[in-house]
């Protein structure tokens, strides 16, 4: 067929009619435009929000939770190990919350391929001194370059330096919350009550937001080496590894092995931030259902106007006709009309959707809940630009089509004898 | 024989079926200047579109250079009307978006069978005999009534169709165009040997041309 004809044609139907055009695909450009900017905006915000826990949680942590034994002597009993046995009253037994052999544990880790990185944690319970008060609080003993490097433990200390932690002994970074509470500067020295009545003091180094004020009022932190001498323990004392794969989606199965090769518990992110994978697809479910609507009613502006093209130039489509146009020559007239306005206004779109993207990602956003950024987030996923181009050409396609065939069907002696 | 209508028959059927045409039987030959006379209501003019393939809702059958047209699908009955007709209608029926050159040369273009620049030298040519090539590029809407009919009809030739029909072509036009239409029509049947088949109410138009068809009633007398 010949191509360079119908787009000539196509060209000056659409030009002779270039106001109602031009809004068909200022129509299309908007709503691209808003699809755009919605979605990288609404994915900024999910990525933010992820990343708030996500990034700071291990893809599996391998821990002691404190329980009665599941093997309780009646069990051991030929004749009643086969009934359902009810017990009362039964106690954990002396299994504390260590994680026995922790540095063979790590150094096993260490050899296996899918693990990007492990960081070994203690957690212990304090009171901080504050005068004739005293404030419950957390300290968590960490190993500091792997926490920095796996869970972007340097990006939420906003006051000092994180290294500092390891660098200065006896050191401590407060919850900012926490540190508020006390009124404890950086520089200051805090005293520290272990559960088993100890009394240490420790320099504040720097203080830390997670964006999560709950946490911020108890949690602290300081070295492994600090938290072990704290509660008088060796330094295999360790109650949590946290790791980190290669790829977040293997932690299930990963972590279901390691519970049993270690015989500790072991909990993988899915498990423990469930909650988070649903919010984010529903908020994103809810930025493609926006950004589609606008789409469908741009195709019906586009539909309308060539609906209108189609009764204006009805005269034109009679003599095309007359002079040897198949049906078929004039839907591909008209079809190239809606096609041409889907993509002139879709790349527009797309550009002014970037642009409105950057102007987002520029307006000052400050908010003491997330200290790591300062304006918007805003994502720029090609996925989005092509999600767009193509529903901009789908939505157009069908827009143009019942018109197109519509026009297709017009019976040039009805036109023609009509005069 | 060029063109032949055989038995065609044809009603129509809103709100009540009427005949329009009982049993039409016409033959035209090669190189005639045919016209087709008859009162307003007698069905020359569906006639017509039955011949120019445009309409295919009858009875009977049509032949045009020793093809079948009866039956055929609209695209290649498109096809056609293309290569083998030209058509010039009572309302001049130019595409106003496009220039007067353009509008000669869309039907050569749909065809495709020659270059471009050989249209265009082609749609120049028939444009300066009916002494319209000063007015090539100008838009279609520039033109007065007569000047836009000589269009069509350079249009019509395009393609060098094995006929030319005309539905009242000079209908709309006053006395002096209507002559210069005339003029251009036996020209093109005298030196170029065009077969041309034209529908008129005009018995001054109709009686100087070489065969006439008079209908009466949907029937040819």
């Amino acid at each position: 067929m010949n191509y360079p004809l119908i787009w000539n044609i196509a060209q000056s139907l659409s030009l002779a009619r270039w106001k109602q055009t031009l809004v068909a695909a200022v129509g299309v450009m908007f709503s691209i435009t808003m699809f755009i900017a919605l979605l990288g905006f609404m994915n900024g915000l999910n990525d933010l929000l992820d990343s708030l826990v996500l990034n700071r949680t291990p893809h599996v942590r391998l821990f002691n939770e404190i329980k009665a034994n599941k093997n309780q002597p009646i069990l051991l009993d030929n004749h009643y190990k086969k009934y359902h046995n009810f017990i009362r009253s039964i106690k954990p037994n002396g299994k504390n919350a260590q994680i026995a052999n922790s540095v063979a544990i790590i150094s096993k880790l260490k050899t296996d391929t899918r693990v990007l990185g492990i960081s070994p944690k203690m957690i212990a319970q304090v009171f901080f001194n504050v005068g004739e008060t005293d404030v419950t609080g957390v300290v968590n003993g960490i190993d500091v370059e792997a926490e920095a490097r796996l869970f972007a433990f340097g990006d939420y200390v906003t006051s000092g330096s994180y290294i500092d932690l390891k660098n200065i002994p006896n050191s401590i970074i407060l919850g900012k919350g926490l540190a508020d509470k006390m009124l404890a500067n950086i520089g200051d020295v805090v005293q520290v009550t272990t559960a088993k009545g100890d009394r240490f003091p420790l320099k504040v180094v720097g203080y830390f937001q997670s964006g999560l004020g709950e946490i911020d009022k108890v949690q602290s932190y300081t070295s492994l080496k600090t938290a072990q001498k704290l509660i008088g323990q060796s330094n295999a004392y360790v109650t949590d590894i946290q790791i980190k794969l290669h790829d977040l989606n293997m932690a299930p199965s990963v972590s279901k092995e390691y519970a049993q090769i270690f015989g500790t518990d072991a909990e993988d992110i899915q498990t423990a931030n469930a909650q988070f994978e649903t919010g984010s697809s529903l908020r994103s479910l809810i930025s493609y259902a926006v950004g589609i609507t606008l789409l469908i009613v741009a195709g019906f502006g586009i539909y309308n106007i060539l609906n209108m093209l189609i009764y204006e130039k009805m005269d034109t489509i009679a003599i095309l006709k007359a002079t040897g146009f198949a049906g078929s020559d004039v839907k591909k007239i008209f079809i190239t009309i809606a096609i041409s306005i889907g993509i002139l206004g879709g790349c527009t779109g797309l550009f002014f959707g970037f642009l409105l993207s950057l102007l987002i990602d520029n307006v000052p956003f400050k908010t003491a809940a997330l200290p790591t950024i300062s304006t918007y987030p805003v994502n720029y996923d090609l996925k989005y630009y092509l999600i767009g181009i193509t529903f901009s050409l789908i939505t157009t396609y069908l827009a143009g089509l019942f018109p197109a065939r519509k026009a297709s069907k017009i019976d040039p002696v009805d036109i023609i004898r009509g005069k | 024989m060029l063109l032949e209508a055989k038995h065609i028959n044809k009603s129509f059927h809103d709100p009540v079926t009427v005949p329009i045409l009982k049993d039409v039987s016409i033959e035209i030959p090669k190189g005639q200047f045919t016209s087709i006379v008859g009162k307003s209501g007698c069905g020359k003019s569906t006639l017509l579109y039955i011949l120019s393939t445009m309409d295919t809702d009858y009875e009977g059958e049509l032949w045009i250079d020793g093809e079948k047209l009866t039956g055929k699908t609209e695209a290649e009955l498109a096809r056609v009307r293309n290569e083998k007709i030209g058509f010039v209608f009572q309302f001049h029926y130019l595409l106003n978006e496009f220039s007067v050159l353009q509008n000669v040369m869309l039907p050569g273009l749909k065809l495709g069978k020659i270059s471009h620049q050989e249209l265009e030298h082609r749609a120049i040519e028939h444009l300066r005999k009916l002494g319209m090539d000063s007015k090539a590029l100008k838009k279609a809407n520039q033109l007065s009534g007569g000047e836009k009919q000589r269009v069509a009809i350079a249009r019509a030739l395009i393609n060098d169709p094995l006929i030319i029909m005309g539905d009242e072509p000079t209908g709309n036009l006053d006395k002096k165009n209507t002559e210069v239409v005339f003029d251009i029509f036996r020209q093109l049947s005298e030196e170029y040997k065009q077969s041309l088949l034209i529908v008129t109410h005009d018995p001054n138009f109709a009686e100087r041309t070489q065969q006439i068809i008079e209908m009466e009633d949907g029937r040819v007398i």
